[in-house]
């Protein structure tokens, strides 16, 4: 099977409330793809109805080329961390990974395995009804890897976890990647994905808003900027206003430029005598890209 | 397959909680009759001390009725009685509507007619030609054989060898051979009256059927009377008589030679609700039992769609089909295991305690006590199929649980707590699952006893397996039902 995930065209709607408009994007193999877009813009619904569990009401969505619901020990092809939430809060973490595994025709060994590349060895024999947000976003990881498959889906997979937690899950994500597999994370947070997205696709109401790759995305975003870092502040804007540049204030000594190249802010601020520590091009964070990309999709509610 | 099941049962077996209601579903069963069993105390004071009456026990092992007025001679071989019988009259005490009065009449299964038996002792074998009250002509032997012949006035039995044969005739000359029965050995022979008494039943004010059971005779004109092979002088007996009975059930013979009267009280027949206590009794615990069970049964699905762990399911099994059946199938088997546990202990245990405090039991085959035993556990188990379908399609667990104790237990109690009228009683356990608490009825309803046959005591409308296909069928539709919601749905 080979490592892709195919979206085509879904719509589906919820009683009038549609959820799907024709939302299209592929994912490849060997690179974590960050799907982003406000809370409602359509990505758990997009996941839930990869792997199977909604019907859409047009449109297909492939794993490897074909149906999720026509595989046979379906999580040795894709695994899927949809809801960390959902357990049986008097089972154990071990026994939850243990029927999943059972069902798909794996044993108990696999999923010690698992436990412990997550790191819930410790906490495998207690109830997960006492885990931890962090944990059950742990345990639901596990299951996930279970199968060991070429595709990986993770839902949401940073929230609740603790900055350490953040560390450990980048980490993963970019070695699964690295291993050849697709990687899909959604996350209505981009900056939870800055540095570990080569891809995005950007979600808006059902569609795709944008669906690029992250270099290309800052780049874009970043265009022609210049950022300042000076003591004196409101000299520096005063001298680079009136040559023309518009300032945006940034921080207690950051500005930043547009309209004027940076050589031209270094000549404007010598003439002006104002004094300053640094003059660099601005580099877009993946969240200012990303909100330049959606600013008009989002729904207030 | 295998996979889906092993999956399902560690998902069952790791949730204390389920397995927790399974025991105690187990210890209700058992429980509520072996309380019941150890609280149930008969005594029979009387001027013999406390000495309770035997229960005479038929040929076939059931309880029987063997009260009856017979006059007779003995029957060393081979042999012959034959009569016409010419009137059949009798005497109903206090008969409805207003149960004020004595009146002439004949109850329908007033029997006067002709017996060959063992002896004279009360439950011993027998086979008699008889013309009933309202039924006919019809041969019966050892209690529970019953066949209609006609209405010919003309009876005879003859014996060659050890073959009994009945026989009809409508005048005396052309016979019409019924049945042949086997008996060997010296026997009886002679003429013989019963009449059982005239029961009633009707709703009482305050709820619950009321029975009377309203004291009866019966007087068989005989004419024509012949006997050959017998030995010894006609001699009356009333089978089973007690001292100090009411004279219209004390029998009497009189003897013009080939015409003779005989007058008599009682049945031949098998026992109906006086045979003793049944031994589903000590199962009564399973309607209390069968709670837990559905509960159980629902959470293990709705327990899943409440914690949004179905999607983990079905994401691991897209087909979605193999689902439901392996669900059911831990839950039938587990159900089944557990109840036949509380039930092949509640039996046994039960009925000993029942005996050590002087309680009659009407005796059952070893088949009987299996079925009653395997058929119970099997009952709960099917009716846990159904909670979890049910559980399935509302995915709910009160909603669910409530709907499958409404389908079931609802109207087990209604038919058998007798506030509703038997009909309707009747009806509610031929159409809902309920049916299949007939698996425990131990006593068969003879069409040849006029008995209390209401559910409210024990009786129920259909066979004991055809009570169970309903349940089972039940189970199976919504089961079906649900496998395609399931399949349809979004998780």
């Amino acid at each position: 099977m080979d490592a892709t995930v195919a979206v085509n065209g879904l719509r589906k709607r919820f009683g009038t409330t549609p959820a799907l408009d024709g939302m299209t994007f592929t994912v490849g193999p060997g690179t974590v793809t960050g799907f982003v877009g406000p809370n409602g813009a359509g990505k758990s619904t997009t996941m839930r109805i990869v792997v199977g569990l909604d019907r859409p009401d047009a449109g297909s969505a492939l794993v490897g080329g074909v149906a999720y619901r026509t595989l046979r020990r379906p999580l040795t092809h894709v695994g899927a961390l949809l809801d960390a939430s959902a357990l049986q809060p008097s089972r154990t973490g071990r026994h939850h990974l243990l029927w999943l595994a059972q069902s798909q025709g794996l044993g108990a060994r696999r999923v010690d395995e698992v436990l412990d590349q997550v790191g819930l060895g410790p906490a495998a024999r207690r109830r997960a009804g006492g885990y931890s947000l962090g944990m059950r976003q742990r345990l639901g990881i596990a299951a996930a890897l279970l199968g060991d498959p070429p595709i990986l889906l993770f839902d949401e997979p940073f929230n609740g976890l603790d900055p350490e937690g953040i560390v450990w899950i980048r980490g993963l994500l970019r070695s699964l990647a690295d291993e050849g597999r697709a990687v899909l994370v959604s996350s209505h947070l981009m900056s939870e994905l800055q540095d570990v997205a080569g891809h995005v696709v950007v979600a808006g109401r059902g569609r795709v808003v944008a669906d690029r790759d992250v270099e290309d995305l800052i780049a874009a975003a970043s265009d022609g900027r210049v950022g300042v870092r000076t003591a004196a502040r409101e000299d520096a804007m005063e001298a680079l206003a009136r040559a023309g540049a518009t300032v945006t204030v940034t921080g207690p000594d950051t500005l930043t430029v547009s309209g004027l190249p940076g050589a031209g802010t270094v000549a404007v601020l010598t003439a002006a005598g104002v004094p300053f520590a640094e003059v660099s091009a601005h580099r877009a964070t993946l969240e200012e890209a990303y909100m330049e990309l959606t600013r008009e999709s989002v729904e207030f509610r | 397959m295998i996979a889906l099941l092993r999956s399902e049962w560690t998902k069952f077996r790791t949730v204390r909680g389920w397995i927790a209601g399974s025991i105690v579903a187990i210890l209700l069963t058992a429980g509520v009759g072996l309380l019941g069993a150890a609280g149930s105390v008969r005594s029979c004071e009387g001027p013999q001390g406390d000495v309770c009456p035997e229960i005479p026990i038929g040929p076939g092992g059931q309880a029987v009725t063997d009260r009856f007025s017979f006059y007779h001679r003995a029957l060393p071989a081979d042999g012959s009685i034959t009569a016409r019988v010419t009137g059949v009259s009798g005497v109903i005490t206090y008969p409805p509507p207003g149960h004020d009065r004595i009146v002439p009449g004949v109850v329908p299964w007033a029997k006067v007619g002709v017996m060959v038996k063992r002896d004279l002792t009360q439950g011993s074998a027998y086979t008699a030609v008889m013309v009933t009250g309202d039924h006919g002509t019809r041969v019966q032997d050892d209690f529970v054989n019953d066949l209609a012949a006609g209405r010919d006035p003309w009876v005879r039995l003859s014996r060659k060898g050890d073959v009994l044969t009945g026989a009809t005739s409508p005048d005396g000359k052309s016979w019409r051979v019924v049945a042949s029965t086997r008996m060997a050995g010296p026997a009886v022979v002679g003429l013989f009256a019963a009449s059982p008494c005239d029961v009633t039943l009707s709703q009482g004010s305050l709820g619950g059927i009321v029975g009377a059971c309203r004291l009866t005779n019966v007087t068989g004109r005989f004419e024509n009377v012949s006997v050959e092979g017998a030995t010894g002088s006609w001699t009356h007996d009333d089978i089973g008589g007690e001292p100090g009975a009411p004279s219209l059930s004390v029998g009497s013979a009189r003897d013009w030679g080939t015409a003779v009267q005989l007058t008599g009280s009682g049945d031949v027949a098998p026992a109906g609700i006086e045979g003793g206590a049944v031994i589903e009794r000590t199962l009564s615990g399973a309607t209390i039992g069968l709670i837990a069970v559905i509960v159980v049964a629902v959470l293990f699905v709705t327990a899943e769609y409440r914690r949004g762990l179905i999607g983990s399911t079905l994401a691991a099994t897209p087909g979605r089909t193999g689902v439901l059946p392996a669900k059911a199938a831990v839950v039938a088997a587990v159900t089944f295991a557990g109840g036949l546990v509380a039930a092949a202990v509640a039996v046994p245990v039960g009925l000993r305690l029942m005996r050590d405090r002087n309680n009659a039991v009407a005796p059952v085959g070893t088949l009987t006590e299996v079925r009653v035993i395997v058929g119970t556990a099997a009952l709960l188990a099917v009716t846990a199929v159904l909670a979890l379908a049910m559980g399935a399609i509302f995915r709910r667990s009160a909603a669910a649980v409530v709907a499958t104790i409404v389908l079931v237990l609802l109207p087990q109690l209604l038919a058998t707590a007798s506030v509703i009228p038997a009909a309707a009683a009747e009806w509610l356990l031929r159409v809902t699952p309920a049916a299949g608490f007939a698996i425990q009825q131990s006593i068969p309803m003879y069409p040849q006893v006029e008995d209390y046959s209401v559910p409210a005591l024990g009786y129920y409308p259909l066979p004991p397996w055809g009570g169970f296909a309903v349940s089972f069928l039940y189970a199976a539709a919504a089961l079906g039902a649900a496998i395609v919601l399931l399949r349809r749905r979004d998780a």
